[in-house]
Protein backbone atom coordinates (compact mmCIF):
# COMPACT_ATOMS: atom_id res chain seq x y z
CA UNK A 1 0.00 0.00 0.00
CA UNK A 2 3.11 2.25 -0.65
CA UNK A 3 0.70 4.75 -3.34
CA UNK A 4 -1.05 6.34 -0.03
CA UNK A 5 0.13 9.04 2.11
CA UNK A 6 -1.72 11.46 4.26
CA UNK A 7 -3.35 13.85 2.92
CA UNK A 8 -1.30 16.65 5.62
CA UNK A 9 1.71 15.91 7.67
CA UNK A 10 1.03 15.61 11.50
CA UNK A 11 -2.58 15.18 11.73
CA UNK A 12 -2.70 11.74 12.60
CA UNK A 13 -0.53 8.33 13.12
CA UNK A 14 -0.34 6.21 10.74
CA UNK A 15 -0.07 3.33 9.01
CA UNK A 16 -1.54 1.99 12.88
CA UNK A 17 -3.76 -0.40 13.65
CA UNK A 18 -4.06 1.87 16.07
CA UNK A 19 -4.33 5.18 14.71
CA UNK A 20 -5.10 8.75 16.37
CA UNK A 21 -5.18 12.25 15.71
CA UNK A 22 -2.20 14.39 16.62
CA UNK A 23 -2.82 17.40 18.77
CA UNK A 24 -1.41 19.57 20.89
CA UNK A 25 -1.41 20.39 24.37
CA UNK A 26 -0.14 24.34 25.60
CA UNK A 27 1.75 23.36 29.08
CA UNK A 28 1.28 26.19 30.39
CA UNK A 29 -2.95 26.38 30.19
CA UNK A 30 -3.34 22.74 29.57
CA UNK A 31 -5.80 23.60 26.86
CA UNK A 32 -5.58 21.22 24.20
CA UNK A 33 -5.83 21.96 20.28
CA UNK A 34 -6.27 20.63 17.24
CA UNK A 35 -4.68 20.67 14.62
CA UNK A 36 -1.49 21.00 16.51
CA UNK A 37 -0.11 23.69 17.05
CA UNK A 38 3.92 24.71 16.68
CA UNK A 39 4.84 27.04 19.92
CA UNK A 40 7.45 26.66 22.11
CA UNK A 41 5.07 26.26 24.64
CA UNK A 42 3.20 23.47 23.01
CA UNK A 43 3.86 19.58 23.43
CA UNK A 44 2.31 17.35 20.56
CA UNK A 45 -0.11 14.72 22.09
CA UNK A 46 -1.75 11.81 20.59
CA UNK A 47 -5.51 12.41 21.45
CA UNK A 48 -7.83 9.96 22.26
CA UNK A 49 -9.52 7.05 19.77
CA UNK A 50 -13.11 7.63 21.25
CA UNK A 51 -15.43 9.95 21.89
CA UNK A 52 -19.15 11.02 21.93
CA UNK A 53 -21.25 12.70 18.96
CA UNK A 54 -21.35 16.29 20.17
CA UNK A 55 -23.54 17.93 17.18
CA UNK A 56 -24.24 17.41 13.77
CA UNK A 57 -25.42 17.65 10.10
CA UNK A 58 -25.46 16.54 7.05
CA UNK A 59 -23.83 18.34 4.10
CA UNK A 60 -26.27 17.76 1.55
CA UNK A 61 -24.79 19.47 -2.02
CA UNK A 62 -21.60 19.54 -3.51
CA UNK A 63 -19.01 21.82 -2.04
CA UNK A 64 -17.29 24.18 -4.21
CA UNK A 65 -13.36 24.80 -4.65
CA UNK A 66 -11.54 24.17 -2.65
CA UNK A 67 -13.21 21.13 -2.16
CA UNK A 68 -11.09 18.39 -3.91
CA UNK A 69 -13.50 15.21 -3.58
CA UNK A 70 -13.84 13.18 -6.41
CA UNK A 71 -17.83 13.10 -7.25
CA UNK A 72 -19.79 15.03 -10.11
CA UNK A 73 -22.70 17.45 -9.36
CA UNK A 74 -24.64 14.02 -10.49
CA UNK A 75 -23.15 11.46 -8.08
CA UNK A 76 -22.91 13.58 -5.31
CA UNK A 77 -23.78 11.65 -2.01
CA UNK A 78 -24.76 14.03 0.74
CA UNK A 79 -21.90 13.43 3.86
CA UNK A 80 -22.69 14.05 7.59
CA UNK A 81 -20.68 15.85 9.97
CA UNK A 82 -20.07 16.16 13.17
CA UNK A 83 -18.26 17.42 16.27
CA UNK A 84 -16.81 14.58 18.24
CA UNK A 85 -16.05 15.19 22.29
CA UNK A 86 -13.15 13.54 23.06
CA UNK A 87 -13.31 13.56 26.85
CA UNK A 88 -11.49 15.79 28.67
CA UNK A 89 -9.36 16.97 25.74
CA UNK A 90 -10.65 18.59 22.63
CA UNK A 91 -13.81 18.85 20.19
CA UNK A 92 -12.59 17.44 17.03
CA UNK A 93 -14.53 18.34 13.57
CA UNK A 94 -15.00 15.32 10.78
CA UNK A 95 -17.12 13.31 8.71
CA UNK A 96 -19.19 10.63 9.95
CA UNK A 97 -18.26 7.56 8.23
CA UNK A 98 -20.57 4.34 8.45
CA UNK A 99 -23.99 5.57 9.92
CA UNK A 100 -27.00 6.58 7.89
CA UNK A 101 -28.10 10.16 9.03
CA UNK A 102 -31.41 8.87 10.10
CA UNK A 103 -29.51 6.90 13.28
CA UNK A 104 -27.02 9.82 14.28
CA UNK A 105 -27.98 10.53 17.64
CA UNK A 106 -26.43 13.01 20.00
CA UNK A 107 -24.06 11.22 22.44
CA UNK A 108 -23.65 8.29 20.63
CA UNK A 109 -20.24 6.93 21.49
CA UNK A 110 -17.42 7.52 17.74
CA UNK A 111 -14.05 5.84 16.73
CA UNK A 112 -11.50 7.30 14.86
CA UNK A 113 -10.67 5.78 11.23
CA UNK A 114 -8.24 6.52 8.31
CA UNK A 115 -9.61 5.86 5.07
CA UNK A 116 -8.83 7.04 1.51
CA UNK A 117 -10.52 10.36 0.55
CA UNK A 118 -9.17 11.01 -2.81
CA UNK A 119 -6.64 10.03 -5.44
CA UNK A 120 -3.63 13.31 -6.27
CA UNK A 121 -2.59 13.74 -9.19
CA UNK A 122 -0.04 11.37 -8.81
CA UNK A 123 -2.30 8.61 -8.29
CA UNK A 124 -1.48 8.87 -4.65
CA UNK A 125 -4.66 7.92 -2.28
CA UNK A 126 -4.49 10.50 0.13
CA UNK A 127 -5.80 9.45 3.76
CA UNK A 128 -8.05 11.37 5.80
CA UNK A 129 -9.53 10.95 9.09
CA UNK A 130 -13.09 10.24 9.85
CA UNK A 131 -15.25 9.03 13.00
CA UNK A 132 -17.17 6.11 13.34
CA UNK A 133 -19.97 4.31 15.65
CA UNK A 134 -18.05 2.17 18.26
CA UNK A 135 -18.47 -1.35 16.83
CA UNK A 136 -20.22 -2.97 20.11
CA UNK B 1 -19.59 65.13 25.32
CA UNK B 2 -22.93 65.09 23.05
CA UNK B 3 -25.54 62.49 21.93
CA UNK B 4 -25.26 61.57 18.63
CA UNK B 5 -28.36 61.60 16.33
CA UNK B 6 -29.17 59.54 12.80
CA UNK B 7 -30.82 62.56 10.70
CA UNK B 8 -30.52 60.91 7.43
CA UNK B 9 -31.11 57.28 6.29
CA UNK B 10 -30.98 55.94 2.69
CA UNK B 11 -31.47 52.53 1.09
CA UNK B 12 -30.84 50.84 -2.32
CA UNK B 13 -33.53 47.57 -2.77
CA UNK B 14 -32.04 44.61 -1.59
CA UNK B 15 -31.94 41.91 -3.91
CA UNK B 16 -30.44 41.63 -7.14
CA UNK B 17 -29.99 44.59 -9.44
CA UNK B 18 -28.59 43.58 -12.86
CA UNK B 19 -26.53 46.20 -14.23
CA UNK B 20 -25.50 47.93 -11.21
CA UNK B 21 -22.57 47.56 -9.68
CA UNK B 22 -22.55 47.53 -5.64
CA UNK B 23 -20.75 50.73 -5.75
CA UNK B 24 -23.47 52.32 -7.57
CA UNK B 25 -25.71 51.08 -5.48
CA UNK B 26 -23.90 52.36 -2.51
CA UNK B 27 -23.91 55.44 -4.01
CA UNK B 28 -27.83 55.45 -4.80
CA UNK B 29 -28.22 54.93 -0.70
CA UNK B 30 -26.10 57.98 0.12
CA UNK B 31 -27.77 59.96 -2.06
CA UNK B 32 -30.99 59.08 -1.01
CA UNK B 33 -29.93 59.29 2.70
CA UNK B 34 -28.66 63.02 1.83
CA UNK B 35 -32.11 63.99 0.44
CA UNK B 36 -33.92 62.50 3.61
CA UNK B 37 -31.57 65.01 5.54
CA UNK B 38 -32.17 67.38 3.00
CA UNK B 39 -28.66 68.14 2.60
CA UNK B 40 -26.11 68.22 0.05
CA UNK B 41 -22.62 65.86 -0.32
CA UNK B 42 -20.81 68.91 0.88
CA UNK B 43 -22.42 69.10 3.94
CA UNK B 44 -20.78 65.50 5.20
CA UNK B 45 -17.82 65.90 7.15
CA UNK B 46 -15.87 62.78 7.04
CA UNK B 47 -17.34 59.20 6.13
CA UNK B 48 -16.64 55.30 7.15
CA UNK B 49 -18.06 52.70 4.60
CA UNK B 50 -16.81 49.25 3.07
CA UNK B 51 -18.23 46.25 1.12
CA UNK B 52 -16.89 42.43 1.19
CA UNK B 53 -16.60 41.66 -1.94
CA UNK B 54 -18.01 44.88 -4.22
CA UNK B 55 -14.71 47.39 -4.39
CA UNK B 56 -13.43 50.49 -1.84
CA UNK B 57 -16.44 52.51 -0.23
CA UNK B 58 -14.10 56.15 -0.81
CA UNK B 59 -13.91 55.26 -4.66
CA UNK B 60 -17.64 56.67 -4.32
CA UNK B 61 -16.76 60.01 -4.07
CA UNK B 62 -16.11 60.16 -7.91
CA UNK B 63 -20.19 60.05 -7.85
CA UNK B 64 -20.49 62.23 -4.78
CA UNK B 65 -18.24 64.53 -5.39
CA UNK B 66 -14.07 65.54 -4.89
CA UNK B 67 -14.96 67.40 -1.65
CA UNK B 68 -11.56 66.13 -0.48
CA UNK B 69 -13.67 64.49 2.98
CA UNK B 70 -11.54 61.52 5.11
CA UNK B 71 -13.48 58.85 3.26
CA UNK B 72 -12.10 55.44 5.32
CA UNK B 73 -12.68 52.05 4.02
CA UNK B 74 -13.70 49.59 6.57
CA UNK B 75 -13.32 45.96 5.84
CA UNK B 76 -14.70 43.66 8.71
CA UNK B 77 -16.37 40.76 7.10
CA UNK B 78 -20.06 40.61 8.34
CA UNK B 79 -19.77 43.47 11.02
CA UNK B 80 -18.12 45.91 8.05
CA UNK B 81 -21.38 48.28 8.35
CA UNK B 82 -22.16 47.83 12.21
CA UNK B 83 -17.63 48.81 12.44
CA UNK B 84 -18.50 51.62 9.70
CA UNK B 85 -21.74 52.49 12.00
CA UNK B 86 -19.39 52.39 15.56
CA UNK B 87 -16.46 54.51 13.82
CA UNK B 88 -18.52 57.52 12.85
CA UNK B 89 -20.17 57.19 16.39
CA UNK B 90 -16.78 57.70 18.14
CA UNK B 91 -15.35 60.15 15.70
CA UNK B 92 -18.38 61.99 16.68
CA UNK B 93 -18.61 61.75 19.84
CA UNK B 94 -14.97 62.83 20.24
CA UNK B 95 -15.46 65.85 18.77
CA UNK B 96 -13.38 65.46 15.97
CA UNK B 97 -16.10 66.21 13.40
CA UNK B 98 -19.79 66.99 13.80
CA UNK B 99 -21.64 65.11 10.62
CA UNK B 100 -20.69 62.23 9.07
CA UNK B 101 -21.86 59.36 7.05
CA UNK B 102 -21.70 55.52 7.44
CA UNK B 103 -22.39 53.48 4.41
CA UNK B 104 -22.11 49.80 3.58
CA UNK B 105 -22.96 48.03 0.14
CA UNK B 106 -22.21 44.49 -1.33
CA UNK B 107 -22.68 42.25 -4.56
CA UNK B 108 -22.10 38.79 -4.18
CA UNK B 109 -22.20 35.95 -7.09
CA UNK B 110 -24.74 32.92 -6.52
CA UNK B 111 -24.81 30.34 -4.02
CA UNK B 112 -22.82 29.47 -1.02
CA UNK B 113 -19.87 31.67 -0.24
CA UNK B 114 -16.43 30.19 -1.13
CA UNK B 115 -13.60 29.89 1.70
CA UNK B 116 -10.01 29.81 1.45
CA UNK B 117 -8.33 28.07 4.05
CA UNK B 118 -5.19 29.79 4.17
CA UNK B 119 -7.10 32.88 4.30
CA UNK B 120 -8.55 32.01 7.51
CA UNK B 121 -5.31 31.18 9.02
CA UNK B 122 -6.71 27.15 9.04
CA UNK B 123 -4.64 23.96 6.95
CA UNK B 124 -5.45 23.74 3.57
CA UNK B 125 -7.19 19.92 4.08
CA UNK B 126 -10.11 21.54 5.75
CA UNK B 127 -11.15 22.94 3.22
CA UNK B 128 -10.57 20.28 0.76
CA UNK B 129 -12.38 17.89 2.41
CA UNK B 130 -15.51 19.62 2.63
CA UNK B 131 -15.66 20.38 5.90
CA UNK B 132 -15.26 24.24 5.75
CA UNK B 133 -18.74 25.59 4.84
CA UNK B 134 -20.59 28.57 6.76
CA UNK B 135 -24.04 25.95 6.35
CA UNK B 136 -22.59 23.43 8.12
CA UNK B 137 -21.78 25.42 11.13
CA UNK B 138 -25.02 26.65 11.63
CA UNK B 139 -26.67 23.34 11.12
CA UNK B 140 -24.41 21.93 13.52
CA UNK B 141 -25.24 25.04 15.99
CA UNK B 142 -28.65 24.84 15.91
CA UNK B 143 -28.91 20.88 16.15
CA UNK B 144 -27.13 20.96 19.35
CA UNK B 145 -29.37 23.77 20.70
CA UNK B 146 -32.27 22.20 19.85
CA UNK B 147 -31.43 18.90 21.56
CA UNK B 148 -30.51 20.86 24.73
CA UNK B 149 -33.19 23.23 25.11
CA UNK B 150 -36.07 21.45 22.97
CA UNK B 151 -36.86 23.99 20.53
CA UNK B 152 -38.55 22.02 17.84
CA UNK B 153 -38.44 22.18 13.29
CA UNK B 154 -41.60 24.03 13.84
CA UNK B 155 -40.49 26.53 15.56
CA UNK B 156 -37.61 26.91 12.72
CA UNK B 157 -40.54 26.93 9.89
CA UNK B 158 -42.10 29.69 12.24
CA UNK B 159 -39.14 32.21 11.84
CA UNK B 160 -38.97 31.49 8.27
CA UNK B 161 -42.25 32.09 7.81
CA UNK B 162 -42.67 35.26 9.87
CA UNK B 163 -39.62 36.55 7.77
CA UNK B 164 -41.27 36.39 4.17
CA UNK B 165 -44.22 37.20 5.88
CA UNK B 166 -42.89 40.78 7.22
CA UNK B 167 -40.62 41.18 4.14
CA UNK B 168 -44.02 41.02 2.17
CA UNK B 169 -44.87 44.25 3.43
CA UNK B 170 -41.18 45.61 2.58
CA UNK B 171 -41.03 47.41 -0.90
CA UNK B 172 -37.34 47.07 -0.29
CA UNK B 173 -37.27 43.40 0.86
CA UNK B 174 -35.60 40.74 -2.11
CA UNK B 175 -37.89 37.80 -1.03
CA UNK B 176 -41.82 39.20 -0.99
CA UNK B 177 -43.70 36.39 -1.66
CA UNK B 178 -45.01 35.03 1.33
CA UNK B 179 -44.04 31.17 1.92
CA UNK B 180 -46.24 28.91 3.98
CA UNK B 181 -44.70 26.51 7.40
CA UNK B 182 -45.65 23.26 5.68
CA UNK B 183 -43.37 24.04 2.63
CA UNK B 184 -40.41 25.93 4.17
CA UNK B 185 -40.82 22.17 6.06
CA UNK B 186 -41.06 20.01 3.13
CA UNK B 187 -38.07 21.97 1.10
CA UNK B 188 -34.94 20.28 -0.02
CA UNK B 189 -32.45 19.88 3.31
CA UNK B 190 -29.58 22.03 3.58
CA UNK B 191 -27.70 21.33 6.47
CA UNK B 192 -30.11 18.96 8.43
CA UNK B 193 -31.95 20.27 10.51
CA UNK B 194 -32.07 23.29 8.13
CA UNK B 195 -34.01 23.59 4.75
CA UNK B 196 -33.87 26.29 1.44
CA UNK B 197 -36.04 28.17 2.86
CA UNK B 198 -34.40 28.89 6.67
CA UNK B 199 -31.43 29.89 4.93
CA UNK B 200 -30.77 33.77 4.09
CA UNK B 201 -28.53 33.67 0.74
CA UNK B 202 -25.60 36.15 -0.10
CA UNK B 203 -27.08 39.04 -2.23
CA UNK B 204 -27.37 42.92 -3.30
CA UNK B 205 -28.07 46.29 -1.63
CA UNK B 206 -26.80 48.79 0.13
CA UNK B 207 -27.48 51.66 2.87
CA UNK B 208 -26.52 54.36 3.82
CA UNK B 209 -27.12 56.65 7.52
CA UNK B 210 -26.24 60.51 8.34
CA UNK B 211 -25.08 61.21 11.94
CA UNK B 212 -24.44 64.10 13.45
CA UNK B 213 -23.83 65.89 16.79
CA UNK B 214 -27.12 65.60 18.83
CA UNK B 215 -27.35 70.09 18.76
CA UNK B 216 -27.48 69.92 15.57
CA UNK B 217 -30.03 67.54 14.83
CA UNK B 218 -33.06 69.83 14.45
CA UNK B 219 -31.36 71.84 11.79
CA UNK B 220 -32.31 68.93 9.73
CA UNK B 221 -34.98 66.83 10.68
CA UNK B 222 -38.34 67.01 12.60
CA UNK B 223 -37.54 63.58 14.09
CA UNK B 224 -34.11 63.06 14.82
CA UNK B 225 -33.19 58.99 16.23
CA UNK B 226 -30.15 58.92 18.61
CA UNK B 227 -27.89 56.48 18.89
CA UNK B 228 -27.34 55.78 22.59
CA UNK B 229 -25.42 52.27 22.58
CA UNK B 230 -23.23 50.34 19.71
CA UNK B 231 -20.70 47.83 20.71
CA UNK B 232 -18.73 45.65 18.75
CA UNK B 233 -16.96 42.22 20.42
CA UNK B 234 -14.89 39.34 18.92
CA UNK B 235 -15.09 36.07 20.05
CA UNK B 236 -14.05 34.85 23.22
CA UNK B 237 -12.29 31.42 24.62
CA UNK B 238 -14.99 28.80 24.49
CA UNK B 239 -17.71 30.26 21.75
CA UNK B 240 -19.10 28.04 19.29
CA UNK B 241 -17.83 29.78 15.51
CA UNK B 242 -17.66 29.12 12.26
CA UNK B 243 -14.70 27.50 10.65
CA UNK B 244 -13.67 25.70 13.50
CA UNK B 245 -11.69 22.16 13.39
CA UNK B 246 -11.88 22.10 17.08
CA UNK B 247 -13.58 23.56 19.78
CA UNK B 248 -12.96 23.66 23.47
CA UNK B 249 -14.53 21.24 25.83
CA UNK B 250 -15.65 23.57 28.01
CA UNK B 251 -18.07 25.57 26.11
CA UNK B 252 -18.37 29.55 26.84
CA UNK B 253 -20.46 32.36 25.65
CA UNK B 254 -20.77 33.75 22.43
CA UNK B 255 -19.30 37.08 21.52
CA UNK B 256 -23.22 38.47 21.02
CA UNK B 257 -22.91 38.10 24.96
CA UNK B 258 -20.48 40.59 25.11
CA UNK B 259 -21.61 42.97 22.52
CA UNK B 260 -25.09 42.85 23.71
CA UNK B 261 -24.28 44.04 27.51
CA UNK B 262 -21.86 46.46 26.54
CA UNK B 263 -24.20 48.06 24.06
CA UNK B 264 -26.76 47.82 26.77
CA UNK B 265 -24.30 49.04 29.69
CA UNK B 266 -23.65 52.30 27.32
CA UNK B 267 -26.99 53.08 26.75
CA UNK B 268 -27.78 53.21 30.40
CA UNK B 269 -30.86 50.86 29.68
CA UNK B 270 -32.39 47.18 30.00
CA UNK B 271 -33.97 44.62 27.88
CA UNK B 272 -37.24 45.40 29.25
CA UNK B 273 -36.79 48.88 27.29
CA UNK B 274 -36.43 47.84 23.99
CA UNK B 275 -39.87 47.98 21.60
CA UNK B 276 -38.51 45.74 18.82
CA UNK B 277 -35.08 44.08 17.70
CA UNK B 278 -33.95 43.17 14.48
CA UNK B 279 -31.43 40.14 15.48
CA UNK B 280 -29.19 38.47 12.55
CA UNK B 281 -30.92 35.53 11.17
CA UNK B 282 -28.27 33.95 8.64
CA UNK B 283 -30.68 31.22 9.06
CA UNK B 284 -33.97 30.09 11.06
CA UNK B 285 -31.60 28.59 14.00
CA UNK B 286 -29.76 31.90 14.21
CA UNK B 287 -32.68 34.27 15.17
CA UNK B 288 -33.56 31.83 18.07
CA UNK B 289 -30.48 31.89 19.48
CA UNK B 290 -29.91 35.18 19.11
CA UNK B 291 -33.10 36.24 20.89
CA UNK B 292 -31.66 34.30 24.20
CA UNK B 293 -27.66 35.34 23.36
CA UNK B 294 -29.18 38.80 23.48
CA UNK B 295 -30.52 38.69 26.59
CA UNK B 296 -34.26 38.87 25.82
CA UNK B 297 -35.04 35.37 26.89
CA UNK B 298 -33.69 32.69 28.75
CA UNK B 299 -32.52 29.16 26.64
CA UNK B 300 -35.35 27.79 25.47
CA UNK B 301 -37.88 29.67 26.64
CA UNK B 302 -37.86 30.91 22.43
CA UNK B 303 -40.37 27.59 21.74
CA UNK B 304 -43.25 28.97 23.50
CA UNK B 305 -42.52 32.45 22.28
CA UNK B 306 -42.62 31.72 18.74
CA UNK B 307 -45.45 29.27 19.04
CA UNK B 308 -47.27 31.99 20.20
CA UNK B 309 -46.20 34.75 17.85
CA UNK B 310 -44.70 37.00 20.17
CA UNK B 311 -42.04 38.05 17.68
CA UNK B 312 -44.62 38.35 14.84
CA UNK B 313 -44.80 42.31 13.45
CA UNK B 314 -48.31 42.33 16.24
CA UNK B 315 -46.51 40.57 18.37
CA UNK B 316 -45.20 41.35 22.01
CA UNK B 317 -41.96 41.72 20.89
CA UNK B 318 -41.41 41.93 17.07
CA UNK B 319 -38.20 40.67 15.87
CA UNK B 320 -36.69 41.17 12.07
CA UNK B 321 -39.79 43.12 11.22
CA UNK B 322 -38.18 43.52 7.71
CA UNK B 323 -38.24 40.33 6.90
CA UNK B 324 -34.36 39.70 8.14
CA UNK B 325 -31.64 38.30 6.21
CA UNK B 326 -33.84 35.28 5.34
CA UNK B 327 -35.98 37.68 2.88
CA UNK B 328 -33.32 40.14 2.14
CA UNK B 329 -30.10 37.95 1.21
CA UNK B 330 -27.10 39.41 3.01
CA UNK B 331 -24.82 41.47 1.29
CA UNK B 332 -22.42 41.17 3.75
CA UNK B 333 -21.26 45.43 3.87
CA UNK B 334 -24.95 46.54 3.99
CA UNK B 335 -26.36 43.52 6.32
CA UNK B 336 -25.90 45.46 9.69
CA UNK B 337 -27.13 48.43 8.18
CA UNK B 338 -30.11 47.61 6.95
CA UNK B 339 -31.02 46.36 10.35
CA UNK B 340 -30.09 49.89 11.65
CA UNK B 341 -32.08 51.32 8.45
CA UNK B 342 -35.31 49.27 9.68
CA UNK B 343 -35.39 50.36 13.00
CA UNK B 344 -35.19 54.52 11.74
CA UNK B 345 -38.05 53.87 9.69
CA UNK B 346 -40.04 51.92 12.47
CA UNK B 347 -39.59 54.75 15.16
CA UNK B 348 -40.16 57.19 12.59
CA UNK B 349 -43.50 55.52 12.55
CA UNK B 350 -43.01 55.40 8.80
CA UNK B 351 -43.15 51.37 8.17
CA UNK B 352 -46.72 51.69 6.37
CA UNK B 353 -47.97 48.12 6.52
CA UNK B 354 -45.46 46.99 8.32
CA UNK B 355 -45.34 49.09 10.82
CA UNK B 356 -44.84 47.98 14.71
CA UNK B 357 -48.44 49.71 16.28
CA UNK B 358 -47.68 51.12 20.02
CA UNK B 359 -45.89 54.33 18.90
CA UNK B 360 -42.34 52.23 19.38
CA UNK B 361 -39.50 54.73 21.16
CA UNK B 362 -36.57 52.13 21.38
CA UNK B 363 -34.74 49.50 18.70
CA UNK B 364 -32.72 47.23 19.11
CA UNK B 365 -29.98 45.89 16.35
CA UNK B 366 -27.77 42.55 16.18
CA UNK B 367 -25.26 41.78 13.69
CA UNK B 368 -23.10 38.40 14.24
CA UNK B 369 -20.57 36.87 11.02
CA UNK B 370 -17.52 35.11 10.83
CA UNK B 371 -15.10 34.33 12.23
CA UNK B 372 -16.76 35.28 15.64
CA UNK B 373 -18.00 38.74 15.78
CA UNK B 374 -21.11 40.33 16.64
CA UNK B 375 -21.73 44.04 16.95
CA UNK B 376 -25.44 45.53 18.38
CA UNK B 377 -26.99 49.29 18.81
CA UNK B 378 -29.67 50.39 20.51
CA UNK B 379 -31.86 53.45 19.30
CA UNK B 380 -33.78 55.89 20.78
CA UNK B 381 -36.88 58.34 19.43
Amino acid sequence: MSNQKPIADNLFTWPSDQPKLLGSRDTETGRYFFPAKKSNTHEQVELSRKGKLWTWTVQRFMPKTPYIGAENPEDFKPYAVGYIELPGEIMVESRLEGVDPEDLKIGMEMELSIDPFVKNEDGEELMMFSFRPCKN
Amino acid sequence: MSDVAIIGIGIHPFGRTEGMTGLQQGVHAAREALSDAEMEWSDIQFAFGGSAAAGSADAMVNDLGLTGIPFMNVSNGCATGGSSLLSAYTTIKSGQFDIGMAVGFDKHPRGAFNADPEASGLPRWYGETGLMLTTQFFGMKIQRYMNDYGITSDSLALVAEKAFNNASLNPNAWRREPVSKDTILNAMMVSDPLTKYMFCSPAEGAVALILCKAELAHKYTSKPLFLKGAAFRSRPLGSFEVFSPSLEVERGPSPTVGASDATFEMAGMTREDIDLAQLQDTESGAEIMHMSENGFCKDGEQEKLLQDGDTKLDGKFPVNTDGGCIANGEPVGASGLRQVYENCVQLRGAAGKRQVQGNPKTAYTHVYGAPGISACTIITT
